[in-house]
């Protein structure tokens, strides 16, 4: 519990303390001891924990790529020639598009929570995936297999769908004033994710039986992935979208801590938001075109990062980044294995570990913002 | 070249409108170098706007803003963050930053895009929550803070900007008597030995005479008076700008204000 007054349960300064000190000086042993640890730990969330993070993504690789329906180890890998073929085409992209996507959902959830200032946002929660699953719903209905300069058409579609959606929870959420709520955030997202999926289903009822199958084959969600052209492609987008957010991480760290406070200190707000609106919209654009809505991975990896680092925007994004690469993988290898030969598709088993993460969140934030 | 001689923050003919509502009307001021102002005026008379002028993060419909002898809207963000510190009235975050974390934030303007902030940076801030005698809290959570205590970290975070202007919208409001007390210390220290001007917005009246140089008080967005405190705190000003039958004395060098029932 807080104490207010008396000697401070954690670095026990008194609160009745001498009441004027000059600048600099007569800071008490127990200050300076609080100030120590504090530099120990950005000394330890830089040179432990990235090191860390890395071999927590490194172990999940290994295991990701030695698990299966087909069980791979470096014996079989050098004189079985199927062996090498199902490794190098169905298993390694498979984990590698399995890293990516989590990587990049942690990374956008993190810096939509800092953005709008709620530790409930979330590409699913925001609705942002819901508009990018109707855009490349339309899409697939309309049978659009083309390419523009490489990038798959669905890509596009479902980054405008992201976009728009983004936009629309921000003008809906922010119409109040100037104060963005967090309830209307969430129920924006809520009604915005309703209103995609019911798009999504009269374009399932509208589409050619085939097309129909295929768009409720994606809908659910897989990382199945053969070969490395598709992984190529995502990279092209992925990797721009993965550079604006880091560079804007010390603006959105600012921006946690108040807008007003922000602005003041000399941060751009407006551009900031559009910057992130854009790459975070990229993103899931091309994330969910290719693995479907894969739910409250940037939910539950930020907050574990928050846990594990403490609340520096500046540290968490490259930290969800990695975590959330981990999470995914083992999630994916979970999900290939857990009713084997059959698999479960990842989003339900992400799902299944997010909602309660969600609704213990939900309970902690009302101790201190009123809806 | 920067007017050493001149105001160092002034605004010009300020307009503003929320929409088609004026908030803030044709209003001029200036503030001197090592001078502490106090913006007063009833609830909604436009003293919040006024100050989001000041500080540019607002951008008057007319009339200019000028710090140093040019105008604010040529300076940089970041550059401006350098030299002008606000403290908004009400800021809050859902996440868990500890004090110092939020404090540090303040020396942003100084450090680069992708560097965290040095050991002489947290000194700074650190000085700067010990000057308001609230070093105590450096790594208490601000989410578990009382709204006084978190005014004093906001202050702090101003501080550690060490900025030449203060702005500092309401920073007594949740104060106890003892922190308003220490906050007022803290910044007549500032004005004395770094020559920093500070401009308040507060309803507290009784602290007024004794820390403060310049007094202006508005009335639906317009400045209706301007000037010493003896020349603001007076019955005809006060009851006019707060519609209230407001009463006051002088006695022991100071002035004493009450409202009749």
């Amino acid at each position: 519990m807080t104490r207010r007054c008396g000697p401070d349960a954690e670095t026990g300064a008194r609160s009745f303390g001498p009441s004027y000190r000059s600048i600099g000086q007569g800071l008490n042993e127990a200050i300076q001891q609080s100030v120590q640890q504090r530099r120990a730990r950005v000394g330890v969330r830089l040179r432990v924990a990235l090191p860390l993070l890395f071999g927590a993504l490194i172990i999940a690789l290994v295991v990701g790529l030695c698990i299966g329906y087909q069980p791979i180890d470096f014996a079989s890998l050098q004189s079985d020639p199927l062996s090498r073929a199902v490794f190098l085409r169905l298993r390694l992209p498979r984990v590698l598009m399995a890293g990516l996507v989590g990587a990049s959902l942690a990374m956008v959830g993190a810096a939509l929570q800092a953005l709008f200032r709620n530790p409930l946002a979330d590409p699913f929660t925001l609705g942002v995936s819901g508009g990018a699953s109707l855009g490349a719903s339309i899409a697939i209905a309309l049978g659009i297999g083309i390419s523009i300069a490489g990038i798959p058409i669905v890509f596009i579609v479902s980054f405008v769908g992201a976009f728009l959606s983004v936009f629309l929870v921000y003008w809906l959420a922010s119409s109040t004033g100037k104060v963005i709520l967090p309830g209307a955030l969430l129920l924006a997202g809520v009604v915005l994710n309703l209103c995609a999926s019911a798009g999504v289903l009269v374009i399932q009822y509208l589409a050619p039986y085939g097309r129909s199958l295929q768009i409720l084959r994606w809908l659910i969600g897989s990382l199945d992935v053969v070969g490395f052209d598709l992984i190529w492609k995502m990279l092209i987008l992925l990797v721009p979208g993965w550079l604006i957010l880091m560079g804007y991480a010390r603006d959105l760290h600012l921006l946690a801590t108040g807008e007003e406070s922000a602005a003041s200190l000399g941060v751009d707000v407006r551009r900031t938001e559009r910057m992130v609106f854009l790459a975070s919209s990229i993103i899931v654009g091309v994330t969910v075109s290719v693995g479907g809505a894969i739910g409250f991975v940037g939910l539950i990896v930020p907050h574990a990062a928050r846990l594990l680092f403490g609340q520096d925007v500046r540290f968490l994004l490259p930290a969800s980044f990695l975590l959330g690469a981990a999470f995914l993988v083992l999630a994916d290898t979970l999900a290939r294995v857990a009713i084997s030969p059959s698999e479960l598709p990842v989003g339900a088993i992400t799902a299944l570990l997010g909602g309660p993460v969600f609704l213990f969140l939900l309970r902690k934030q009302q101790r201190y913002s009123a809806m | 070249m920067p007017d050493n001689n001149g105001p160092l923050l002034e605004g010009r003919n300020l307009n503003f409108a929320y929409g088609t509502a004026p908030v803030v009307v044709d209003v001029s001021l200036a503030l001197s170098r090592g001078a502490i102002g106090a913006v007063i005026g009833a609830n909604g008379s436009g003293k919040s706007t006024l100050v989001r002028l000041l500080a540019g993060l607002l951008e008057p419909a007319s009339g200019s803003v000028m710090f140093n002898g040019a105008p604010l809207a040529d300076l940089q963000a970041r550059e401006r963050a350098k030299r002008i510190a606000y403290v908004p009235q009400s800021s809050s975050t859902v996440f868990p930053f500890t004090a110092l974390e939020i404090v540090l934030t303040g020396r942003s303007p100084y450090s680069g895009r992708f560097r965290f902030e040095s050991q002489r940076d947290e000194q700074i801030a650190l000085a700067a929550l010990d000057m308001l005698d609230a070093a105590h809290l450096a790594a208490r959570h601000v989410t578990e803070l009382s709204g006084g205590e978190r005014q004093l970290v906001t202050v702090a975070r101003a501080l550690a900007q060490e900025p030449e202007v203060m702005l500092l919208d309401e920073p007594a409001s949740a104060l106890d008597l003892k922190h308003r007390t220490q906050l007022a210390k803290a910044l007549r220290r500032l004005r004395d030995e770094r020559g920093i001007a500070v401009l308040m917005i507060t309803h507290d009246l009784m602290l007024l005479d004794s820390s403060v140089d310049v007094l202006f008080a508005m009335k639906c967005g317009r400045l209706v008076a301007s000037g010493g405190p003896e020349a603001v705190l007076n019955d005809n000003v006060l009851g006019d700008v707060y519609d209230a039958p407001v009463r006051t004395r002088r006695g022991d060098g100071r002035t004493f204000v009450w409202s009749e029932l």
